[in-house]
């Protein structure tokens, strides 16, 4: 798309260089742990080593001595309050901090309080606890088992560690198409856990104003305004009403989904706060913060597709077991329990499926959250995507063409999906065609016959994904039942200058830019005359926050609409200075010329200075909108992806040799900014397909707890990405514009594994759960006699 | 214990317990606070600082290690008003998002570019691949600090 406004305006299609990076890389950022106030306090907190035990006794004396230690917390102080549990955003419980017992490893057991970090840490060494170790449940099948320890004993007349069932779809016609079917194939699927590892961990300052009744939190939270009212709906009852507080989400380091849930932490320093009257700080180091801290995903998936002998896919089947820790606290913003999953469909046009799963409690940190997707959308993904695969290998067709004459087609949009969402646009086929180009396809196919012929593992894997973003409609997304709208607020000064402020949260994206450039192009007032704003709640217009790539489609409208509105008002001053009508005039972004006079005109900052100075009668001074919007469609971004992986022989090592990615994410804001999204996006595909998980030894013991053990990709493991892209506008949004900073997360990790078992196919490999280690290749390797001991 | 030291050619002295950080005595008592800190077992490299012009994890020294010594920081970059051309190529390529690696990503890149004065991309991937980095996937950072060595070596040349 070519631009409309010039580089001096920079509104859309404008690769216009980021406003908040000045500040960055000067070191001068405000990040939650740059923040101290005078007189502040330290939290640290006591954690459990084991992952199932009662809480014999907890003895503080050692602690209270430590040199600077004021106080040390426990679920009993809390229970004076009852603010020892909270509620989860799934109408489950949480503890804060517990009376009874641990449900998990790092579980928080106690927090200590004191003058300094040191000292803080100092008093929670010495914080004694003794406890009598219950039997652990790990494993969610076994975890359903008759005899199984039911880990829930708060819950009065709970019987077994089920959380809920949920099924969607039409079982019925699903099990006929599946009797029809040709062909079947069926295949165990599982995702582990994993955590989003934000370089900077979760923390809050909580400053209790005893004179002023105020609480002022800064806090890592993607979600600033919700906080606030969740602290009001759950803290109201001991004084913290909701215009008594303000939450202030300075500059984050990331977020990716794991600052949306309220940690106990946060709780605990707010308490802290409250009850001293002074400012407390609590920041997480990186163990607590892989430890303690919502998981994504560890959903045990078995998925069936049918399809006729043409190779025409019919039906898809999937039941999953839902792994959710000891409470499911997911962060899901929608009304159905495993959010977006039923997208499973995917881009194909499969005429019926039915999905079905349950929730189940174990001895593990509670969670989940999204790892950079709409809540479940990777899971769906890679689940259609392996699938779709394995059918096409199973058939001994082509994976390519057998994408292309399966997927949903261009002129069937909108197209209302087996599973009921309605995709707002798609071209499908396009994207994957580009994308075949860009790595020429069928010159590395017979490139690979070749290699094979040489006894060379090399591997070709497609992923053609649809997301599902911006939450969204208010008929199926509420958190807490607030509404998943999100706003803007705009207000022109008189010199033609302009503050913006929005309900969302940056964590990176690039908000103070892009916000600028969509006012840019709606008003035609330079990006950089407008100040963009988020993350205080005593100053920004209520939103929802930032996460499931809902910043544009939500927020991003909302300036638009507000930004129309502005126009609006604009025009009436602009026909009344000119004293022509309404009607009579043109806009371009910046002027309102007269039709057919087109040198006579007045420019936006004209009517600005005009709505203070000399606007006409009847008509209020000022010249400010504000929009809350609700979307009336999700927004379904979609790409192909295509990579090519060498297999070492002796070690199983997986080397991603070339990865296409060709991404549609509708009209683009700013090529720069989309970019650098799908180049983060791909790297965090690429780490739970190749290196990262979180499991649990038997007795609940974590596993990749640090830095240590918990893998994320430097720069030497991360390929070259090459990327590329369409455009399918979305027809609902008003900029035509889509989410994109979480679909190459959600499509890559499909085609790295569809790469890998097409690497292996001919061995009698059929499947391989990510994170594909070189450890897991090598036993495969070794089962089918590539290699031996 | 009373340590004295420089930290982008300002003379700083502190009292300070022997076993704080050097991180939180750049951090919480200098208050220099952009080297930030991302993890407690010397991976992610967001606390990376020049002592005596070489690069270290700030969170795994004590900083009565570096007692008498120089420090360079992020905040040292920027020379009477002028970007260091690294600043400058990271803000041209876009080679930062939420910006919480990116002081780290600097020292580490100029420590490199002092002795690499024409890298090839590879071996802007090995300088860096101490320091992680959620948001970019790296490919933008490369591109910064090649922006970086050839405004370096054009300077050079004139």
């Amino acid at each position: 798309m070519n631009p409309k406004t010039s580089p001096e305006v920079s509104g859309m299609g404008h690769s216009m260089k980021r406003k908040e990076d000045p500040r960055f890389i000067r070191g001068k950022g405000t990040y939650v742990d740059d923040v101290q106030l005078p007189g502040m306090l330290w939290l640290d907190i006591v954690r459990s080593p084991h992952a199932h035990a009662k809480i014999v006794k907890i003895d503080s004396a050692k602690a209270l001595a430590t040199p600077g230690v004021l106080a040390v917390i426990t679920g009993k102080d809390l229970e004076k309050y009852n603010l020892h549990w909270m509620p989860t955003l799934m109408s489950d419980t949480q503890m804060v901090l517990p009376v009874d017992k641990v449900m998990y490893q790092a579980q928080e057991v106690a927090a200590v309080l004191a003058t300094s970090r040191y000292a803080a840490a100092d008093g929670a060494a010495a914080v004694e606890v003794e406890y009598e170790p219950l039997p652990v449940v790990v494993d969610p099948r076994k975890a359903l088992d008759p005899g199984a320890p039911v880990l829930r004993t708060d819950k009065k007349d709970k019987k077994d560690n089920h959380i809920w069932h949920w099924e969607w779809g039409d079982r019925a016609a699903t099990d006929r198409a599946f009797s029809e079917a040709d062909v079947t194939v069926a295949q165990d699927i599982y995702i582990p856990r994993i955590h989003v590892a934000s370089i900077e961990t979760c923390g809050c300052i909580a400053n209790f104003d005893k004179v002023e009744g105020k609480l002022t939190v800064w806090m890592t939270t993607q979600a600033p305004h919700a906080i606030r009212t969740v602290f009001a709906l759950v803290a109201g009852h001991v004084g913290l009403e909701e215009h008594k507080i303000r939450i202030i989400s300075p500059d984050i380091g990331g977020g990716f989904g794991g600052k949306v849930p309220v940690y106990p932490g946060y709780v605990i320093a707010v308490a802290a706060s409250v009850l001293t009257g002074k400012p407390v700080k609590w920041i997480e180091d990186r163990m607590e913060n892989l430890q303690a801290d919502s998981f994504a995903r560890d959903y045990h998936i078995t998925a069936e597709l049918a399809a006729k002998k043409d190779g025409t896919l019919t039906a898809l089947r999937i039941k999953t077991l839902a792994d959710h820790g000891y409470t499911d606290a997911a962060a899901n913003p929608s009304k159905f329990p495993a959010g977006l999953f039923h997208i499973c469909t995917g881009s194909y046009d499969l005429k019926a499926a039915h999905v079905e799963v349950d929730g189940v409690y174990t001895n593990k940190p509670p969670g989940g959250i999204a790892y950079r997707c709409s809540f479940r959308v990777t899971e769906a993904v890679h689940t259609i995507e392996r699938m779709v695969d394995l059918m096409a290998h199973q058939l001994g067709q082509d994976p390519g063409q057998f994408r292309l004459k399966n997927f949903v087609k261009p002129e069937q949009f909108p197209y209302k999906s087996a599973l009921g969402w309605e995709y707002d646009s798609g071209n499908y086929a396009g994207a994957l065609m580009k994308a075949m180009e860009t790595i020429d396809y069928a010159r590395l196919r017979k490139e690979q016959q070749e290699a094979r012929a040489r006894g060379e593992l090399m591997g070709i894997g497609i992923s053609s994904f649809t997301e599902i973003v911006g939450a969204g409609p208010s008929k199926h997304f509420d958190i807490l039942g607030l509404k998943m709208f999100d706003s803007c607020e705009i207000r022109v000064h008189p010199t033609g200058k302009a503050i913006a402020r929005f309900g969302t949260k940056s964590q990176g994206q690039g908000h103070e830019t892009t916000y600028a450039q969509i006012l840019a192009e709606e008003l035609g007032i330079p990006a950089k005359d407008i100040q963009v704003e988020e993350g205080d709640t005593d100053t920004a217009p209520y939103g929802l926050g930032t996460y499931a790539s809902r910043s544009t489609p939500v927020a991003g409208a909302a300036a638009a609409v507000a930004a129309r509105k502005v126009r609006d008002k604009a025009r009436k001053i602009a026909a009344h200075l000119m004293e022509v009508a309404e009607q009579d005039l043109e806009w371009e972004p910046g002027k309102f010329s007269v039709k057919g006079a087109p040198d006579k005109f007045k420019t936006i900052q004209d009517c600005a200075f005009a709505a203070y100075t000399n606007h006409p009668q009847g008509m209020e001074a000022g010249l400010e909108a504000v929009s809350y919007y609700d979307p009336p469609n999700l927004t379904y971004p979609f790409g192909s992806y295509i990579c090519v992986v060498d297999i070492d022989p002796g070690t199983g090592e997986v080397k991603i040799r070339r990865f296409v990615a060709i991404d549609d994410c509708g009209n683009i804001i700013n090529p720069m900014i989309v970019q650098g999204q799908v180049h983060g996006g791909l790297t965090m595909g690429l780490a739970p397909a190749l290196y990262e998980e979180i499991s649990y030894d038997e007795t609940g013991n974590i596993q990749g707890g640090s830095f240590i053990d918990y893998l994320l990709p430097t720069a030497v493991e991360t390929p070259k990405w090459e990327t590329g892209h369409t455009v399918t506008p979305s027809p609902h949004h008003p900029l035509g514009a889509k989410g994109v900073g979480e679909s190459a997360t959600v499509g890559a990790p499909a085609a790295i594994a569809n790469a890998v078992v097409d690497a292996l196919w001919h061995l009698g490999v059929r499947h391989v759960d990510i994170p594909i280690t070189p450890a897991k290749v090598w036993k495969l390797l070794r089962d089918h006699g590539v290699t031996s001991e | 214990m009373r340590v004295q030291l420089s930290i982008n050619g300002e003379k700083h002295e502190a009292d300070v317990e022997p076993r704080l950080l050097l991180v939180h005595l750049i951090r919480d008592v200098l208050r220099l606070t952009g080297t930030h800190i991302g993890c407690d077992t010397t991976h992610c490299g967001a606390c990376t600082v020049l002592l005596e012009g070489r690069p270290v994890k700030s969170c795994t020294m004590f900083a009565v290690q570096a007692n008498g010594k120089s420090l360079m920081t992020v905040e040292g970059l920027e020379q009477n008003g002028k970007l260091h051309p690294l600043q400058e190529g990271f803000m041209a390529e876009h080679g930062l998002q939420c910006g919480y690696c990116t002081p780290g990503m600097l020292m580490a890149g100029y420590a490199f570019l002092g002795t690499h004065p024409t890298p090839s991309e590879d071996e802007i991937r090995v300088a860096i691949s101490g320091n992680l980095c959620r948001c970019t996937g790296y490919v933008n950072i490369v591109k910064a600090v090649q922006h970086a060595a050839t405004t370096l070596r054009e300077g050079a040349a004139r």
